[in-house]
């Protein structure tokens, strides 16, 4: 646990670099953290994802896995790469200021 | 008379039927286990079957036979279950009422999943080997080899076992030494994970193991297709890997009665409470091994530790009990190594498998997160613990449900 500064903010991260508390985030914060993983400008498309992320960990608790985001987000698999290069889940849900999806554990 | 009902006599549901036979006044319930077929696979032994280690009938005995006395069997697919109705539909139309519900219908691969998978080339150059037919085509495969590119490739998280790849590569790299053409084969290993394994100081030892072995392991690679007339695997991220020999893990997902029954998340895994092992949103309905969304590894030792947690809750929940917060996400795994070797992992939802000695703190004989012969020889002897003790719910010696820190260093 510790804390860092992501667009002017003091925020609360995990070890792994990831945000440990959802209600610090921001629309801001959100692109601040995707230029740092080389996503730059957020599109529609990302905040599609970005939007479903946010209301899913609210209502389940935890960062959805990539298949629920396909599932339920309106895009597919391939366009999660090409948004979000590499690491779909991880990185949608670091942007979206939650912690790892657990699928990932 | 009351009814538990089990859905499932694979490793979970079967220990569950001997636990709750044992506690459960026969004058009071009924208990009733379902499962699709009377074959009960020893699933941990399927590694083993490509390797000419052990054969097919090995690993195969009746379901019925371990199914406790004063417990009914029936063999049939289960179509629906409706849970507003306390209710399961068997295919053939029966219908069975319950007072308590035990789901354990443990999860299957989906090679349909990756597209082009099963099409040209399945079980040609292409297997897997968490079906038995699956494994006894791929000894075929590995028999008549005689080098190339083996490509060891997990679909997508969770799948059962998650060392089984490790395992797998370590111990083609033990057979094709002895067959004289591991010089003349390049083994790669593609996963979704960012390395060896899930937990970071156990992907960093099973990572120096793999490459002193010279096994390539390519991270974070999430596979979305296969060119079989090619031999050419493709990721989502479009990096390609060509192949003579494909043995995939396909995705997994759970049983189709929960995708009917409208119970199971997007890979049909029923949600269910982390700790109390109850299914999310029912009260009378409880989820053991396999088949839950749990975070925890999807293997039989799991389904050990959890057992022991619901029969202590599934006995308070009829007594009208609070439940116990109590499981912990322990799994305890041995990792084939190959030349006859083991490694012995120890970890639970927030523990990462740490160095020690096991079951006896500073003795072992088992040793934790190091290879050893003696792991090998435990690995084996598990075989014979599982149908005598896992299976028949009964209390293994010096193992506890909790995972313990005793005799470990961090």
């Amino acid at each position: 646990m510790g804390t860092t500064r992501i667009a002017g903010q003091e925020i609360e991260v995990n070890k792994d670099g990831f945000m440990s508390n959802p209600d610090q985030w921001s629309p801001e914060i959100a692109a601040e953290l995707a230029r740092e993983a080389g996503i730059d400008p957020l599109t529609d498309k990302h905040w599609q994802v970005i939007d479903f992320c946010r209301r899913d960990a609210a209502d389940k608790g935890e960062a959805p896995g990539v298949r629920r985001i396909t599932k339920n987000a309106g895009v597919s698999m391939k366009e999660m790469y090409q948004l979000f290069p590499r690491g779909p889940g991880i990185l949608s849900a670091k942007i979206s200021g939650l912690t790892k999806p657990k699928g990932c554990i | 008379m009351k009814k538990l009902l089990i859905l499932g006599a694979g490793t979970a549901g079967t220990m569950m039927a001997a636990k709750m036979r044992r506690n459960l006044d026969r004058d009071d319930w009924e208990i009733t286990v379902v499962d699709q077929d009377d074959r009960h696979i020893y699933q941990p032994g399927l590694l083993f079957i490509p390797f000419s280690i052990y054969r097919t009938r090995d690993v195969i005995k009746p379901r019925s036979r371990y199914i406790p006395r004063g417990v009914d069997f029936i063999t049939s697919e289960i179509d629906v279950i409706e849970p507003d109705r306390n209710r399961v539909r068997l295919s053939g139309g029966v219908e069975l009422e319950y007072d308590f519900l035990v789901i354990a219908t443990g999860s299957r691969i989906v090679p349909e999943e990756t597209e082009g998978l099963t099409e040209e080339g399945w079980q040609e150059t292409a297997f897997d080997f968490y079906t038995l037919d699956g494994a006894a085509r791929l000894e075929g495969a590995l028999e008549a080899w005689e080098g190339g590119r083996l490509v060891l490739n997990v679909v997508e998280m969770p799948i059962k076992c998650p060392i089984a790849p490790i395992e797998f590569v370590c111990l083609a790299d033990w057979y094709l030494t002895e067959k004289g053409v591991r010089d003349k084969t390049e083994i790669l290993y593609a996963t979704p994970l960012e390395g060896a394994f899930t937990k970071p100081r156990a992907s960093a030892m099973l990572g120096d193991i793999l490459d002193k072995k010279n096994i390539k392991v390519e991270g974070l690679y999430s596979a979305g297709s296969v060119d079989g007339a090619n031999g050419v695997l493709k990721s989502w991220d479009e990096r390609e890997i060509s192949y003579d020999l494909l043995v995939t893990i396909p995705t997994h997902m759970g049983s189709e009665t929960i995708e009917r029954s409208d119970m199971g998340d997007e890979l049909s895994f029923v949600p269910t409470n982390k700790n109390t092992l109850q299914a999310d949103g029912f009260e009378n309905i409880f989820v053991l091994g396999d088949a839950t969304d749990l975070p925890s590894s999807k293997a039989g030792s799991v389904a050990h530790f959890q057992g022991e947690v619901l029969e202590e809750n599934l006995l308070r929940a009829i007594m009208g009990r609070p439940l116990v917060n109590e499981f912990d996400g322990h799994a305890n795994c041995f990792i084939e190594t190959g030349f006859g070797k083991a490694v012995l992992i120890d970890f639970n939802y927030d523990v990462e498998p740490l160095p020690g000695k096991y079951p006896v703190p500073g003795v072992g004989p088992l040793s934790l997160l190091g290879e050893s012969e003696m792991n090998h020889w435990g690995k084996m002897a598990f075989r014979w613990i599982y149908w005598n003790m896992l299976l028949k719910g009964a209390e293994i010696p010096g193992v506890e449900s909790r995972m313990s820190m005793a005799g470990k260093w961090s």
